[in-house]
C-alpha cells in the first residue's frame, strides 16, 4: 500500500463515519420525541453530513479518478464503506441514539483534536472546522447522558441497558490497523492509543455524574473500518442510495 | 459590457447588497463568510468560507454572488470556497450584531470557557425586551447557527446566533 492510498482510505473511514452517522440521525426527522429534539437532531445530522461533503470530496480527489462526493455517497457497494460499525447501528429508540451519540462525539472529539497537528494540510483545514461543531455535540450528548442517568427510575435503565448493549462496537473506535499504523508514521493520522485512553476517561467522568455503571471492555465487534459491515448497513444504502439508483444521475 | 472599472473596495461595497437568504438581516460582509476578494489578471477572485460545514445557504450565497458580479460586469473566476482558518461569530461586524438584535435575533455573546465540557451558561439578553432573565429552551434552533431561549420577563420565545469561537 503506497502512502496515498492509505491516505485514501484513511480520509475515507473518516468521512463515512460522518456519512453514516449523519444518515441514521436524519432517519428521526419528523419522528424526535419533542419538537426541540427533532431539530437538535438533525442540525447533528446536517453538521456530520457537511462534514461528510469535504472528506469525501478530498478523498475523491486523492483517489484521482474524478468521482465526487456525491458519487462517493450514493454509488458504492457496501463492502467499500468503510465507516465503523457503531455509526450504522439502528436508532432504536432515544436512549440507544444517544447511547451511539455519546460514545461517537467523545471520539470524534479527541480525533479532530489530534487532527489540528496533522501534516496533510486538507486534513487540518478540515478538522479545524468539524472541531467546533463536534464540541457542541460532544456537549449536547453528554448533557443528555446525565439527565437521563440521573433522571427517573425508568430512564436510567433504559439509557444504562442501551448503552451497556452496544459497548461491544466502542473497541473499533481505537482498533488501529495497518493504515492507522502508516499514517501516525507519516505525521497525519492520529494515535489511537492515546486517544483510547482519554475517551476511557472522559467517558467515565460523565457516566459518573450520570450514575451510571461504565461497562467493561470485553469481546469487541470489529470490521466496518475495513468494509465488513453488520446487516443493518444494506438497509441503509437501500434507503440513502435509492434515488441514484433508480434514476442515474439525476440533480434537484 | 464594461461600463465601469472595478476595484477592490468597489466590490466589497457591492457585496454588502448580497444577503443570508436565511438571516436577510446580515449581508454576507457583516457575517463575515467573504475572506478576500483578489484580482487575478483582468477577472477577480471573490474567496468565502462556510459559517457551518453542512450550511445549506452557502451554495445559494455562491450563486448570488456570481449574479451579481454578472450583473455589473464583473469578469469574476468561480467562488472559492475555504475552511481554514475556521469561521468564528467574532467575524461578525458590529453593523451584523445591531442589525440582528433589530430584528429580534440576539447576538452571539462571548463564552466564558469554551474548553470545559460543561460551559458555564452565558447570560443571553432578551432581543425584544432587553431583559437578562432568560433561558435556554434547545441548544439548537431554526438553523444550525442558532439556539432557541426564551424571555423569563416578557415571555417571547426567540432565536439566539450561536458563539462559535
Amino acid at each position: 500500500m503506497t502512502k496515498n492510498e492509505a491516505l485514501f482510505k484513511y480520509v475515507t473511514r473518516i468521512g463515512d463515519n460522518s456519512l453514516i452517522l449523519g444518515q441514521r440521525l436524519s432517519e428521526w426527522c419528523g419522528h424526535g420525541p419533542v419538537l426541540e429534539e427533532d431539530i437538535a437532531l438533525t442540525n447533528t445530522a446536517l453538521d456530520l453530513i457537511g462534514q461528510a461533503t469535504s472528506l469525501l470530496k478530498y478523498a475523491g480527489e486523492l483517489e484521482g479518478k474524478g468521482r465526487n462526493e456525491d458519487q462517493f455517497a450514493f454509488l458504492r457497494y457496501e463492502h467499500e464503506y468503510l465507516n465503523c460499525l457503531l455509526v450504522e447501528l439502528p436508532n432504536t429508540d432515544y436512549a440507544y441514539t444517544l447511547a451511539r451519540q455519546f460514545l461517537f462525539d467523545h471520539f470524534n472529539y479527541l480525533m479532530y483534536q489530534e487532527l489540528l497537528d496533522t501534516d496533510d494540510k486538507q486534513l487540518a483545514a478540515i478538522a479545524e472546522k468539524s472541531l467546533k461543531e463536534v464540541t457542541y455535540h460532544r456537549r449536547r450528548s453528554s448533557e443528555w447522558m446525565i439527565r437521563l442517568g440521573d433522571g427517573t427510575q425508568e430512564s436510567h435503565e433504559r439509557i444504562q441497558f442501551a448503552l451497556n448493549d452496544i459497548w461491544e462496537y466502542s473497541g473499533e473506535l481505537f482498533e488501529a490497523d495497518e493504515v492507522d499504523q502508516m499514517m501516525l508514521d507519516a505525521g497525519i493520522g492520529v494515535n489511537l492509543a492515546k486517544i483510547k485512553t482519554e475517551w476511557h476517561k472522559n467517558v467515565a467522568e460523565v457516566l459518573e455524574a450520570a450514575t451510571m455503571t461504565k461497562p467493561q471492555d470485553d469481546f469487541m465487534q470489529l470490521g466496518g473500518k475495513n468494509g465488513i459491515h453488520t446487516e443493518y448497513m444494506g438497509y441503509i444504502l437501500a434507503e440513502m442510495q435509492y434515488m441514484q439508483r433508480a434514476y442515474p444521475n439525476c440533480e434537484w | 459590457m464594461v461600463t465601469k472599472k472595478w476595484n477592490e473596495e468597489a466590490i466589497w461595497a457591492l457585496l454588502e447588497e448580497v444577503k443570508d437568504p436565511e438571516v436577510p438581516v446580515l449581508t454576507v460582509v457583516d457575517l463575515g463568510i467573504v475572506r478576500s476578494i483578489e484580482q487575478v489578471g483582468d477577472a477577480w477572485q471573490i474567496t468565502i468560507t462556510p459559517t457551518y460545514s453542512g450550511c445549506p445557504a452557502m451554495r445559494t450565497i455562491e450563486t448570488e454572488i456570481e449574479a451579481i458580479c454578472l450583473d455589473n460586469g464583473i469578469h469574476l473566476l468561480p467562488v472559492k470556497t475555504v475552511l481554514s482558518p475556521a469561521w468564528t461569530t467574532d467575524w461578525i461586524s458590529d453593523k451584523g450584531r445591531n442589525n440582528l438584535r433589530e430584528y429580534g435575533i440576539a447576538p452571539p455573546e462571548n463564552e466564558v470557557d469554551k474548553s470545559a465540557l460543561f460551559a458555564e451558561p452565558v447570560i443571553i439578553p432578551c432581543p425584544k425586551c432587553g431583559s437578562r432573565n432568560t433561558k435556554m429552551v434547545s441548544e439548537f434552533g431554526s438553523t444550525a447557527c442558532k439556539a432557541h431561549y426564551q424571555c423569563n420577563a416578557c415571555l417571547e420565545p426567540f432565536d439566539y446566533f450561536k458563539c462559535l469561537k
